[in-house]
């Protein structure tokens, strides 16, 4: 039998450290040994104060940053993929069919519509595109962008704006696996609802998402479990 | 499993007492992305050339992987063969887009000839074709008639685009094809190759010094320095955690905007 709530994710003594070459070669060790496990239809929000590490766990995660050790599983189609050990387009499929990623800032082509950048994040996996644009509109409506915007390009919009953008194209193509890093830094409180009611729908749909929250009603809000990253004492 | 595209191994070549690929190793699977990023002398254009056939390496073996899979030699072709392949399955973009246009026919003309080069002959078709392709890097199918040297820079640039692609090739090598542009007009180029490319499922090899450029294309890539690869790999990931000292170098020396 299979659990209601597998595993999807799992870290296995995951370690990474940055050699500044441009600052005399300093390592800069920030996690070490990590091992985290990640089931889906569940929220685990990561904890600990600023500089423990926890935006470069969640690059790691989505092969932003190259893991020194150890092994990123994640449960890719009906397989398990190494992501830290992965061939980039093996790493590329994946974030394609399985692993989403709202990273703190909006990076987009110039000149291309709001419009055409969410809605690229289901044409790229196939969906009509008018049915893609369908969609698209849809959940720009729910996060509070107005029409007018969705023909514009982001690229003068206000933070708050951007971050929704970034929401929406994060959100949609309904990925197994959802990482989020800081999703509501910019927002105020009727859009702080609008994602964690997204949050919950991903959720009740069996999506996996790992999170870094700072605003705790928000935290308190989708959280199922946090945990917790403490600080590594730099090498000498 | 697909197969690579092109594949090299072991690439050398010199210019004197100066190694331009001092044991370069590159490969590029079928409608993927890769970038080639180093500063000037860092043998990246070199690269190119050898890769798509026009120079030949000191050492070294550059396969290319036809529609039927056959893989062939590259710089053991026969020079008819060759010529055919760069009219059929491959493009090529120049930096300047006066190397590749012929100035003194029209921009019709310009897509037109790559058509007939590779057998179209039915005029009302390739004019048809050449209106489509026109349209496809916004350039007013109104200007189909006129000469290449009334258009600007980037209508230029477009204009090349338009005639690389007309024939449909499987692998296009892109020379810095946003550069010498306006920041605008760059933008909108960057944006219809974007495009373009991933409709039609085209694989790229695009040296370029803009790491902006790269990052917003590609799906892999190359630095390059001194004639050899320092560092390569998914482009976001080289980008944003470069390892090696001169990749770092090279991602901290740009500019913010």
């Amino acid at each position: 039998m299979r659990p209601a709530h597998p595993e999807v994710l799992r870290t296995e003594a995951l370690g990474k450290s940055f050699t500044l070459h441009m600052q005399g070669g300093v390592t800069i060790p920030v996690l070490r040994d990590l091992g985290l496990t990640l089931r889906a239809g569940e929220c685990v929000v990561l904890s600990g104060p600023s500089g423990t590490g926890k935006s470069t766990l969640i690059r790691s995660l989505y092969g932003n940053y190259r893991a020194d050790t150890g092994r990123i599983m994640i449960r890719h189609g009906g397989d398990w993929v190494d992501l830290a050990h992965a061939d980039p387009r093996v790493v590329l499929a994946v974030r394609r069919d399985t692993l989403g990623y709202v990273s703190q800032f909006l990076r987009v082509v110039p000149r291309v519509s709001t419009l055409e950048i969410v809605a690229e994040a289901l044409t790229s996996r196939g969906t009509p595109p008018d049915e893609a644009k369908l969609r698209a509109r849809s959940m720009l409506l729910r996060l509070n962008l107005v029409p007018h915007l969705h023909d514009l390009p982001p690229a003068t919009f206000s933070g708050g704006e951007q971050q929704r953008v970034n929401l929406a194209r994060g959100f949609i193509p309904n990925h197994p696996i959802l990482l989020l890093d800081e999703p509501t830094s910019s927002l105020d409180a009727v859009n702080r609802d609008a994602v964690v009611e997204l949050v919950a729908e991903a959720k009740a749909a069996g999506t996996a998402i790992l999170a870094i929250v700072h605003d705790m009603t928000t935290r308190d809000a989708i959280a199922d479990r946090l945990f917790h990253l403490t600080p590594l004492r730099e090498a000498a | 499993m697909s197969e690579h595209l092109l594949s090299a191994t072991g690439l050398h070549l010199s210019f004197g007492a100066i190694w331009a690929l001092d044991g370069v190793d590159a490969t590029l699977w079928p409608g993927e992305i890769l970038a080639v990023v180093g500063e000037s002398g860092s043998g990246k254009t070199t690269l190119l050339h050898v890769l798509s056939g026009r120079s030949a390496p000191d050492a070294g073996l550059v396969a290319y992987r036809d529609t039927e899979g056959v893989a062939h030699n590259v710089h053991a072709m026969p020079a008819p063969q060759l010529r055919a392949l760069h009219r059929s399955d491959w493009g090529f973009v120049h930096q300047n887009p006066r190397d590749a246009l012929r100035m003194e026919v029209s921009a019709g003309g310009n897509v037109g000839e790559r058509l007939m080069a590779q057998g179209a002959r039915h005029y009302g078709v390739i004019r048809e074709s050449a209106i489509d392709w026109l349209r496809q890097v916004e350039i007013s199918p109104s200007r189909i008639d006129d000469m290449p040297h009334t258009f600007s820079g980037g209508m230029l640039q477009r204009l090349q685009i338009a005639r690389t692609l007309a024939t449909h090739p499987r692998l296009v090598f892109m020379d810095e094809p946003t550069g010498g542009l306006d920041v605008s007009v760059q933008a909108r180029l960057l944006d219809l190759i974007r495009t373009l490319v991933a409709r039609l499922g085209i694989a790229v090899v695009l040296v370029t010094h803009d790491i902006a450029v790269a990052r917003l294309l590609a799906d892999r890539i190359l630095v390059m320095r001194h004639g050899r690869v320092v560092e390569g790999g998914l482009t976001d990931q080289v980008l944003d955690d470069p390892q090696h000292p001169y990749t770092q170098l090279l991602v901290s020396s740009v500019l913010q905007a």
